[in-house]
């Protein structure tokens, strides 16, 4: 299929079109908002469902409703709103039914600015609602890979009726890429789902609820349990990431998303003056590459995390490598973008050796970043 | 369930759209006699079998023991934007209607049920009014009235300080995508029937793909009023129909056969 010049959110919204989006609701928020407005022409066209939302409330909310009868759908916005979302979130996440939404991230906290930025780490991958849930969490880099998770997060959903989160970030929604798109397939068929999608009894012996309440404590422990044990599964099977010039590596960065990609300008420049490093990138932020970043812990001098935020991820780093080499943090927060050259700056450290055991590298990265300025 | 003889005739039953179970409703809650009203549209319009219903967050948040239908139960508000999710999912065939009281509907979800009305959503509302918060145990809502005591006003509203009750039928019929609005009450025999009545019309509103239609109940809540229930019967009939007056507030021109018959009544 020929290759298409897209701009992410644009094509992410039509790649979600052809692999069978049904019913979309979201509200408009910088920098994902081309999403909601290609959606706004795109779905009337097929005769699908588009709501342009009052809140992002009220759009996680329809999603529920549209979720519960079984059909693929999503929501999509940017922190502040996906903030918003949360309520919702852990109610779907607790209903065990599929969904997916898309968070273009932006600079934060509070209303902050436009900018591309990480800064919703923390409220996906560790949960921005209440209760012990999990995301299952994709990271994408690039416009193709916009395409690429969207179809994977319908169909992980899908498998383990689970919350999915495409975790892309302004840059990539706001650039253009060519991408190679899917074809057109073939809507959710009912059989995938009768035995417990809301849509009427229709004949059906006994009626289905899609409900998250568990008012005896016991039995609310134990849908815990169930869930928790289900995502086991999910650990031990979806774990994705990407490595780049880690066969021979001596130092190691691990970074995803823009934050990848930008390091991985950086560790070629690195390579073409002939020092060896090499990058580890999630794919799957959650279920998070543990063994991987263990196995490579064994054998590299030392790890630079790099994140578009204050060190959300390297609390995860530093709990999978538990101290057995130097770990460092550059990040840049608030929607700055890193340039190659500062991760490039980080390797030539890394490289010079002489770097602290234990002790917290992200008050390193304070200390130095306050002399920079 | 006895055997019929053969001069016998079953007059009364538990409609087939109600569950075999009892329900967790305080003795003397009007809840029962709602969700019976439901429930007979439901039967004889022949429904049941591709209704879903949105329960709300509150007393009847377990609505979906009791209704033999498809449910999701909605978070705290939230109930017409998941109407709408369904709905918009399910435009074909389904029914879909939310159940929610007046802390649900006129305090947290404001925003979502002006919304679905402006929008037009052919879903039913129904709208269970009883002046207070009854699950977390008789808290001002914002359908209590001027003066009226509960366990979050304690000498009595005060309307300086707790400002005003919400007209929320009225206010939703000023919308142009809403169809069918009325209040009706649960205090004696004749309104219940007109409130059945209302039902089916707003049900028929949807049926139909007339758009949005609303059903307004007062109704009482003994326990928290501290009253008896027939002592709670009169108190509505009393205070509650001077300040929230049953009448139709927006019936557009295709329902208004169905509906002449009703009038306001004090």
């Amino acid at each position: 299929m020929a290759r298409e010049l897209m701009k992410g959110n644009e094509a992410i919204a039509e790649a979600a079109v052809r692999v069978g989006l049904q019913s979309y609701f979201g509200y408009p928020i910088t920098p994902q908002t081309e999403l909601l407005e290609y959606l706004s022409r795109r779905m009337p066209e097929l005769g699908r469902a588009f709501v342009q939302a009052e809140s992002e409330l009220a759009a996680i909310n329809m999603i529920y409703g549209a979720a519960s009868t079984g059909v693929r759908c999503m929501t999509s916005s940017s922190s502040p709103g996906i903030s918003l979302m949360m309520e919702g979130v852990s109610y779907i996440a607790a209903s065990e039914i599929p969904m997916v939404f898309i968070d273009v991230m932006r600079g934060g906290p509070g209303l902050g600015n436009i900018s591309p930025s990480q800064s919703d780490y923390n409220q996906i991958v560790h949960g921005g609602g209440h209760g012990d849930y999990q995301i299952i969490t994709l990271a994408p880099s690039s416009v193709q890979e916009m395409v690429d998770h969207i179809q994977l997060a319908f169909d992980l959903a899908e498998k383990y009726k689970m919350v999915t989160c495409v975790l892309a970030d302004g840059s990539i929604g706001q650039m253009m890429e060519p991408c190679e798109l899917p074809a057109m397939r073939p809507l959710r068929q009912e059989s995938e789902f009768a035995g417990w999608a809301t849509r009427g009894k229709h004949g059906r012996a006994e009626r289905n609820v899609v409900s998250s309440i568990y008012l005896n404590v016991a039995e609310e422990e134990q849908a815990n349990f169930r869930m928790m044990n289900h995502w086991q599964q999910v650990k031990a099977n979806e774990v994705r990431y990407k490595e780049y010039f880690l066969d021979d590596a001596e130092l190691a960065i691990v970074g995803f998303g823009s934050a990848g990609r930008i390091a991985l300008t950086a560790v070629r420049q690195a390579r073409a003056e002939g020092i060896k490093v090499g990058l580890l990138r999630p794919i799957t932020l959650n279920p998070y590459p543990e063994e991987a970043l263990d196995r490579l812990t064994d054998r590299v001098k030392s790890i630079l995390v790099t994140e578009m935020n204050g060190g959300q991820m390297l609390r995860d780093v530093e709990r999978i490598v538990r101290g057995r080499v130097p770990v460092e943090f550059y990040g840049r927060t608030g929607g700055v973008v890193p340039f190659p050259d500062e991760i490039l700056g980080e390797i030539h450290r890394m490289a010079a050796g002489n770097l602290p055991m234990g002790g917290d590298p992200h008050i390193r990265w304070l200390e130095r970043m306050a002399r920079k300025n | 369930m006895a055997t019929l003889q053969a001069n016998e005739q079953v007059v009364y039953q538990r409609p087939r759209a109600l569950t075999e179970v009892n329900t967790h409703y305080c003795p003397g809650c009007t809840h029962g006699v709602a969700h019976r009203l439901v429930a007979e549209v439901l039967d004889e319009m022949g429904l049941q079998d591709r209704t879903v219903g949105v329960a709300c967050v509150g007393c009847s948040v377990f609505a979906y023991n009791y209704f033999d239908i498809d449910w999701v139960q909605a978070p705290h508000g939230r109930a017409p934007a998941v109407a709408t999710g369904v709905k918009r999912s399910l435009p074909h065939d389904s029914i879909v209607f939310t159940y929610q009281g007046d802390g649900d509907l006129a305090s947290i979800g404001t925003a979502e049920i002006i919304h679905a009305a402006a929008r037009g959503e052919n879903i039913t509302v129904i709208y269970i009014n009883n002046a207070n918060y009854g699950m977390t145990g008789g808290q001002m809502a914002p359908t209590t009235l001027p003066g009226q005591k509960t366990t979050s006003s304690q000498t009595g509203r005060d309307v300086e300080l707790q400002g005003y009750p919400i007209r929320a039928a009225e206010l939703l019929a000023n919308l142009d995508g809403a169809s069918y609005v009325v209040r009706r009450s649960l205090h004696d025999p004749k309104n219940i029937r007109m409130a059945k009545k209302a039902i089916q019309t707003a049900f028929e509103t949807q049926v139909r793909g007339l758009g949005f239609s609303l059903v307004e109940l007062l109704s009482i809540c003994p326990t928290n009023w501290g009253m008896t229930p027939v002592e709670s019967l009169g108190w509505l009939n009393d205070h509650m129909i001077p300040y929230y007056p049953i009448g139709d507030f927006k019936v557009i021109s295709a329902l208004q056969k169905e509906t002449c018959a009703s009038k306001a009544e004090g």
